[in-house]
């Protein structure tokens, strides 16, 4: 058991966290949110000449060969930063999908691409009624010769305004909600029959609702076994909720930050603010919540590969729960504590209590892994009575 | 980073697991688990079992009986002693005055006293608090004044635990009135028997007789009973304090205990069905085992951070004390519950292990008393409002 950082984790942390101090002040964001796409391609590219767009995928495919460790470490100083920048969609859940189930020539083919800033990406999973359901799928695939044709919509795609390629999942048999007849496809976002309409989201990021119209997609690009998609669907998510943990970390030591030097600097009464007990306590508060929240990111870094699958499964339940919870509380007393300041746009704390509530929603809100986690029979065995 | 326990670490959870399941006796492990309570005779059998092996005081330097453990192997000693139904040590003994005995006393008093205390040959209890000096404890009243060879000491102590059981007690006095009030205060070793100590019950919200109040009428104690320098005595109650870092949290006392509350939850019935099967119980549980698992985390980083670089200002351990005494809590009320009806008979004598059986379920009877008892964990040692204004202070610097 050793909490400290490896001497590459180290510097890998150092050049990512030197990266945005340099690039990502409150005032040097606001413009990149100007650009046509809502974010940096140049920055994009140092990330990519820092490794960073290959952390996860292993050193074959041109990647950095981390693990969860080194993603939390990354994830971390980007929910402190608050990038604009996809790379949650293009690393973690494109990249994650193929680097979990790509065949050897996809691998290959297509983590290279990421690595080098060549190619975005996007998952294009849920759909207007699916909600937190990962086996919700009325897109269908049907053959078509050696290939498959898709129709269907797919709803809030992460960045999948600019993503150059989307993996997409459809339905090849059984019903709207059954866990088997899912499959996966890697398709061109500019393929006959996908239209785009691209929007903003609440958190200064971008999304698009995804059209599918007969879209031909060959036999080489399915992605794993047709009709088993839906365990490829469950690690994505998996790997998604272990990344959002540790931007959500990053986000909320950010807020509890920033509230403290507020106290500090505030004055009211002829005092700065945070010589009063109530408010003091509830910073406090903030650092509890902040700290547990920590070790919940550390405990996903922990159990998200694991091999067995009820525990891995539980374990990611309880952290999304936690942090769900964590954040919801140091965001909200980041605002309150702040007083006035906090409710406007042009002071950067409320930035991060807004992308801190959308990722309670992203792949399920707290009460849908409580639900989940409590049907499971919650992390602790039943013991012997005396 | 590795996130994993060694292989000899898990070689020693099995020595300790396989130990505490061959050694404690059934009888303790028994009221234990029924959450009664324990007779004097049963904490100094345990105690002495553990010093045969070798454990009776894990923390204490090694030449005066302690094991020499990092913390992480302490904090696995813990953990598989709550999940056997283990005793704790006795506090005042093992964490408080042996600790305080081995960093400030003189080669007399440890040869005399830490044997006895770690062997329970005497019992310890603590004079701290006051009826004026709560949460401001550096307040305290209770007077020392040097004559020749000896201190006469006047005053009142409140919330002695223990003290109707105890052979002696470790005490902060004031020898000094005109300074600073932390700077007056002696730690001072008090038998018990001497002529005007008087100890008076009072008994607690469980019904219980846990705690005293103790007052002192010109009582004699010898000088050379004085621990460290006169008037140094808050700073070595303060290094006492920080000793138990470790295993503050009881993470697995709750884990022991939520593990319980599972299991009685899948033999009563509600509905028709057990309660183990109701959505909204089994969310509650979730939702506590979830706060003990970021605990658990929290309390392993401290662990192996003191394992590498020793004892540290680590602002984790504020969290430790905060969500540790919550989640004890947290897990006696859900006793509590799944107890329901059962809880509300009164039957004192199943308490304390005097009658075979309780009225209801065994495991019933103790639920209401243990919730009022535990709502002190958050109380002693430092109120959870006090421990918030320290890390206000020193970990935010507000």
């Amino acid at each position: 058991m050793d909490f400290d950082l490896s001497e590459e984790q180290r510097m890998l942390k150092e050049s990512v966290d030197r990266l945005l101090e340099d690039r990502y002040s409150f005032e040097q964001r606001k413009g990149y949110t100007k650009a046509a796409d809502g974010w940096s391609r140049e920055l994009w590219q140092q990330y990519a000449d820092l490794g960073l767009l290959g952390v996860p995928f292993p050193q074959d495919n041109g990647g950095f060969g981390g693990g969860p460790v080194e993603t939390m470490i990354v994830m971390e100083a980007f929910g402190k930063a608050l990038i604009l920048e996809p790379y949650f969609a293009t690393v973690i859940l494109f990249g994650g999908a193929v680097r979990l189930a790509g065949s050897a020539a996809q691998k290959s083919d297509l983590l290279p691409k990421i690595g080098e800033g060549n190619l975005l990406g996007a998952f294009a999973h849920s759909e207007r009624n699916s909600r937190y359901d990962l086996a919700d799928v009325q897109t269908t695939a049907k053959k078509d010769g050696a290939g498959w044709v898709l129709d269907g919509e797919k709803t809030v795609v992460v960045h999948g305004d600019c993503a150059d390629k989307l993996v997409v999942s459809a339905r090849v048999s059984g019903g709207q909600r059954d866990k088997d007849g899912i499959a996966l496809f890697i398709v061109d976002a500019k393929a006959p029959g996908v239209s785009r309409k691209a929007y903003p989201t609440q958190d200064s990021l971008r999304a698009a609702d995804i059209t599918l119209k007969g879209v031909k997609v060959s036999a080489a690009d399915q992605l794993g076994e047709p009709g088993k998609g839906y365990g490829i669907v469950e690690r994505v998510a998996q790997s998604a909720i272990q990344a959002l943990s540790a931007e959500a970390v990053g986000g909320m030591q950010q807020m509890l930050d920033i509230t403290v030097e507020y106290l500090k600097t505030r004055q009211q009464f002829g005092v700065p603010i945070g010589s009063f007990q109530a408010l003091q306590h509830r910073a406090v508060d903030m650092l509890v919540a902040t700290e547990q929240a920590r070790s919940m990111a550390m405990y996903a870094a922990m159990m998200v590969d694991d091999d067995d699958e009820t525990e891995r499964s539980k374990a990611i339940n309880a952290v999304k729960v936690h942090i769900g919870k964590s954040g919801r509380y140091v965001g909200q007393q980041s605002i309150q504590l702040h007083g006035g300041i906090g409710m406007t746009l042009e002071y950067k704390v409320g930035h991060y209590f807004i992308r801190s509530t959308m990722i309670e929603i992203l792949f399920g809100d707290t009460d849908h892994h409580l639900a989940a986690l409590a049907r499971a029979g919650g992390l602790i065995a039943p013991g012997a009575t005396a | 980073m590795d996130l994993r326990f060694t292989p000899a670490e898990n070689a020693f959870r099995a020595e300790v697991r396989d130990f505490f399941e061959t050694s404690l006796p059934a009888d303790i492990r028994r009221k234990q688990k029924l959450g009664q309570r324990l007779a004097k005779d049963d904490v100094v059998a345990w105690q002495r079992i553990l010093d045969k092996k070798g454990w009776a005081c894990p923390l204490w330097p090694v030449e005066h009986g302690g094991t020499g453990w990092d913390a992480v192997h302490y904090f696995i000693f813990k953990e598989e002693s709550y999940r056997a139904c283990a005793p704790d040590a006795l506090s005042h003994n093992i964490t408080q005055t042996g600790p305080v005995i081995c960093a400030h006393g003189t080669p007399e008093q440890k040869a005399w006293f830490l044997p006895r205390l770690r062997n329970l040959d005497i019992w310890m209890c603590q004079g701290f608090s006051e009826p004026g000096s709560g949460s401001d404890l550096a307040s305290l009243k209770t007077r020392a004044v040097r004559e020749g060879d000896h201190y006469i000491v006047n005053g009142q102590k409140l919330w002695t635990t223990n003290g109707h059981r105890a052979d002696w007690m470790y005490g902060l006095v004031r020898t000094d009135t005109g300074v600073k009030k932390q700077a007056g205060i002696s730690y001072l070793l008090i038998d018990m028997k001497s002529p005007g100590v008087q100890v008076r019950p009072v008994v607690t919200l469980d019904g219980d007789h846990h705690t005293n109040e103790t007052f002192f009428e010109n009582v004699k104690v010898p000088v050379k009973n004085l621990i460290g320098e006169e008037n140094k005595g808050w700073s070595i109650a303060k290094f006492a304090l920080g000793n138990e870092r470790a295993g503050i949290a009881k993470v697995g006392l709750s884990k022991a205990r939520l593990a319980l509350v599972k299991s009685l939850a899948a033999r009563t019935q509600v509905d028709g069905r057990p309660l183990s099967e109701s959505e909204r119980f089994r969310e509650k549980l979730a939702l506590v085992e979830t706060d003990l698992k970021a605990l658990e985390i929290t309390n392993m980083m401290v662990v192996a951070g003191m394992k590498k670089r020793g004892p540290s200002q680590d602002p984790r351990t504020s969290v430790l004390k905060l969500k540790g005494s919550e989640l004890q809590q947290a897990t006696t009320e859900l006793m509590l519950e799944v107890a329901g009806p059962h809880a509300m008979a009164h039957q004192h004598e199943f308490l304390e292990a005097a009658v075979e059986a309780s009225i209801g379920p065994d495991w019933a009877g103790t639920s209401a008393p243990n919730y009022y008892f535990n709502r002190a964990v958050s109380i002693f040692g430092g109120t959870s409002e006090i421990q918030h204004n320290i890390v206000a202070k020193a970990v935010l610097g507000l």
